[in-house]
């Protein structure tokens, strides 16, 4: 996956309401993307869930969390719902994959690694975490961890 | 005021304003739990049957559980009248009455001082202090619930028999 110093590379995924999230939005905020393998499945349930907790606590660093998936937009913004959690979804449906191609994490069968990356304003990668399975669940201190290389 | 430290850190030990029951001889388990999570319902029945030392953390999740938060709030509410473990049991054994009239109704079948309990769950002290175990556990790597710390290692989830017997 991609490791810390390098620049995000060019991506462009779909925001719920149609239009995309790109490399543009990482300007002047710190950016962690939660990359995460289907909606509605239970250990992605229980990390929207864990994360939305901490939420105000990422955001007093100056911290955006965002869940990026394969799934299409309507599917993700009906797991966001059913959950009630704020956290932004992006969708990397169509080309299927591609962004989480480009960030390394990609699992062959066809959906993301569960995986965290840490963008700083500057666009540079400062932190990156792939889960041993993607059935772990990252504990939300790694993402604390992270941001201290912020 | 300073964000909270979120930080990795270990699990706290035990301190004199943690919850503690069992025999002292017992191994220590400090359980992080939810009392609207049936996974930590389960758990706790099955601890209970056990000569562990046990002390209980709160880890309300409120997306997955909303009445989770309002629970804690009423037990360390019962803690300040001397009956947490009391409310604890009255807590998990009805996790589908967890309502504001239902936490009312177990406060009066422990007896307790209703205007009191009622004003010290909404109180910043008790706030605060479930707060600060939910800050302990993500910080310890908490993730789901129920989970137990044993022996300098973390048990996670619907823990079977064996497992806790072997505690």
């Amino acid at each position: 996956m991609i490791e810390a110093g390098n620049p995000a590379p060019s991506f462009s995924l779909a925001r719920a309401d149609g239009s995309k999230f790109t490399n543009a939005d990482l300007d002047g905020q710190t950016t962690v993307l939660v990359f995460y393998p289907f909606a509605f499945s239970p250990v992605c349930t229980d990390q929207m869930n864990l994360y939305q907790e901490v939420l105000e606590e990422l955001s007093e660093r100056g911290a955006t969390l965002y869940g990026v998936s394969c799934d299409a937009t309507w599917s993700q913004t009906a797991f966001k719902e059913k959950l009630g959690v704020t956290i932004e979804q992006l969708s990397d449906f169509e080309p299927k994959g591609a962004v989480c191609e480009a960030f390394g994490v990609y699992h062959p069968g066809g959906f993301p690694q569960r995986a965290l990356v840490i963008i700083g304003p500057d666009g540079v990668v400062k932190w990156s975490y792939q889960a041993e399975s993607p059935g772990d669940l990252p504990g939300a201190n790694l993402i604390f961890d992270g941001l201290g290389s912020v | 005021m300073a964000p909270s430290d979120l930080s990795s850190a270990p699990v706290p030990p035990v301190s004199d304003d943690d919850h503690v029951k069992g025999p002292e001889s017992g191994t220590l388990v400090i359980e992080y739990a939810d009392f609207e999570c049936p996974y930590c319902a389960a758990v706790s029945l099955k601890l209970n049957d056990r000569p562990l030392r046990r002390a209980f953390r709160h880890f309300p999740v409120r997306s997955s559980h909303p009445r989770a938060w309002a629970a804690a709030c009423a037990a360390e509410a019962a803690a300040a009248q001397g009956r947490f473990w009391e409310m604890h049991d009255l807590l998990f054994g009805d996790q589908a009455r967890l309502e504001d009239p239902h936490l009312w109704d177990r406060a009066r079948e422990l007896g307790l001082d209703l205007q009191r309990f009622d004003a010290d769950r909404r109180s910043d002290a008790v706030i605060a202090r479930v707060k600060r175990d939910f800050e302990s556990g993500i910080r310890a790597g908490v993730a789901t619930t129920p989970t137990l710390f044993a022996d300098g290692r973390s048990y996670a989830g619907n823990l079977d028999a064996a497992t806790l017997d072997a505690l």
